[in-house]
């Protein structure tokens, strides 16, 4: 299936990956190879099989709602790079 | 006294002889990481040689254990070897280092990786690449290959990897050295930095059989911080392995004896099959008939995840934070974007773009949604041969060591050198890789075997079995 220069920009949009112009030229051969070996899947006839997306037979989890002990927020807020009084600081987001 | 070159068992009969004490142990081991470290590369920054909090008197009191660089210790930089997350230092500890330290361990420091994981050679470190003890113009394997070179090169004791998929395995195949990907859910994955959650594990990786046992029986069980992680109770592992295997069932799949198969590696398991054979275990052929489609199954769930789990690094709670160009969309947006382009490596790129696309409006059903399918066949043909099989025996890695750049420049034959390892992860049973025997080169071969969801008791037990009448985990690489 033969990918574009833009589709590799769109898909690196939605992923907020900004790639130099190299990176989407060397990306779009690359993931045309690799889409071309997984599209083998398709000579499988998987019309009556369920998706399996966990291995394991698991419903709801449930845990008692109890207060206990967690990491101390300062500790959080310390390894971030940026905070002011109690809270993540980011660029401007409404002009 | 060379204590670096023993087992953690032989340790612990000598400390608790008082013949040794742990700091001698570390003295030791600082001793050998100063002569062959700058040769091996192995770890992602220096560990600490100091003993370091031993809680308890368990199993493991005065032992010192490496983890990968995606295990979480607290008040440790915890980096994934990833420029992104630069400066990490891990504000709790994962449940596995909360479960080493109860059991008496020093968590002596972190091993090199691949980037978050991404990775079968351990190139894509954002520090340096690790060496194969066995030839330095070699790979260690990866993405534990530090994990696995460290113990290869008597650097470390026992060390903690990750698998989702193969990354246990396939660096201690091409290592000599021992390692166990549990059955999903078995060991809690609280404080792993995660890649595939429904893929990924915690095991260990140690010089034998005996020590592997020991170190899965601390880390394993339940854990209400992880709801995937299992209320099965863990059993004696260390007890398990001296059981008879006498009568025990081992079927070889034949889709795995096909071409690209190593003539070296092919010899290895003719000869392990005759001598599993001798001690009274007995074969079957039979047919995994879906093996065929499982690289490609795994490249689209472990990358669709793997998008998922590291939309968290952007700039905003952790790590690296990059300021975007006046032409972005916005301040914020460019933010991210640039943070994501200097802090994310090629390979991580290049998964995160694979698994984005094949979740992204009008391709989820024909790739993602259809990988599920598959995954399902997947793990029908494993639940069909347990019906008649105790296990089943393949390679590890179809070849041994490639060499350092050999596959960089080429990702897909990259992702192929995991092509016996990755089923295990989607179908979620366990598997150990033990090393069974030299290539012509000198290089180490491994042997894989498969069991039952929670059957690593009698994996165990076969591994030891195997071990105890073959002399190849007591070779040791000449540095």
């Amino acid at each position: 299936m033969p990918i574009s220069r833009d589709d590799v920009k769109y898909i690196a949009h939605l992923a907020r990956l900004g790639l130099t112009e190299q990176e989407v030229s060397h990306f779009q051969g690359q993931l045309e190879r690799i889409l071309g070996y997984v599209d083998k899947l398709k000579t499988l006839d998987v019309s009556r099989v369920e998706p399996m997306t966990h291995v394991l037979d698991l419903k709801n989890v449930y845990r008692k709602d109890s207060v206990v002990p967690s990491i101390d927020p300062p500790a959080v807020l310390k390894i971030a790079p940026a905070t002011q009084g109690q809270f993540y600081k980011v660029p401007k987001v409404i002009e | 006294m060379n204590l670096h070159v023993l087992t953690a068992m032989e340790l612990r009969s000598r400390l608790d002889s008082g013949s040794v004490k742990p700091q001698d142990i570390l003295e030791d081991l600082r001793g050998r990481y100063e002569s062959v470290e700058k040769k091996v590369m192995a770890f992602a920054r220096p560990p600490s040689f100091e003993c370091r909090e031993a809680r308890a008197a368990g199993a493991l009191k005065g032992i010192p254990v490496v983890i990968k660089d995606n295990i979480c210790s607290r008040g440790d930089l915890t980096e994934c070897c990833s420029k992104i997350l630069k400066g990490f230092v891990a504000p709790y500890d994962a449940t596995v280092v909360e479960k080493l330290k109860e059991s008496g361990a020093s968590i002596m420091g972190k091993a090199n990786m691949d980037e978050f994981a991404f990775g079968s050679s351990c190139e894509t470190s954002c520090f340096h690449p690790t060496k194969n003890p066995w030839n330095l113009d070699c790979v260690p394997g990866g993405s534990s290959g530090g994990s696995c070179a460290c113990v290869a090169a008597d650097e470390a004791i026992a060390a903690l990897g990750s698998d989702t998929g193969g990354s246990i395995r396939q660096p201690a195949s091409l290592c000599g050295v021992v390692g166990m990907k549990p059955t999903y859910g078995r060991v809690s994955r609280y404080g792993l930095v995660a890649f595939a959650s429904s893929l990924d594990q915690i095991g260990p990786i140690t010089k034998d059989v005996r020590d592997n046992a020991v170190v899965l029986g601390v880390i394993a069980g339940h854990d209400d911080h992880d709801a995937t992680s299992a209320r099965i109770s863990v059993p004696d592992y260390l007890a398990e392995t001296e059981k008879d295997i006498r009568g025990l069932r081992v079927a070889i799949p034949r889709e795995y004896f096909v071409e690209g198969i190593d003539p070296d590696v092919r010899q290895a398991m003719m000869e392990v099959k005759a001598k599993l054979e001798s001690l009274g275990v007995r074969f079957g052929e039979v047919s995994l008939p879906h093996t065929g489609y499982a690289v490609a199954v795994y490249y689209i769930i472990a990358t669709a995840e793997a998008s998922s789990n590291l939309a968290r690094f952007d700039g905003v709670q952790y790590g690296l934070r990059q300021m975007g160009r006046a032409e972005d969309e916005s301040a914020l947006i460019g933010m991210y974007k640039e943070t994501r382009d200097k802090g994310f490596g090629a390979e991580a790129k290049r998964r995160l773009i694979l698994g984005t696309y094949v979740l992204s409006s009008g391709y989820y059903d024909a790739y993602y949604l259809r990988a599920s399918r598959v995954r399902r066949l997947i793990k029908e043909d494993f639940d069909k041969v347990f019906k008649e099989y105790d296990m089943v025996l393949t390679p590890t890695s179809p070849t041994p060591a490639f060499r350092i750049g050999e596959k960089t420049g080429d990702p897909l034959s990259m992702y192929l050198s995991d092509i016996y390892t990755i089923s295990v992860n989607l179908a979620g049973v366990p598997a150990i890789s033990v090393p069974c025997g030299f290539a012509r080169s000198g290089l180490p071969i491994g042997m894989q075997l498969i069991g039952r969801p929670f059957g690593e008791a009698d994996l165990y037990r076969a591994a030891f079995h195997y071990e105890q009448s073959t002399p190849w985990h007591k070779q040791k690489p000449k540095l």
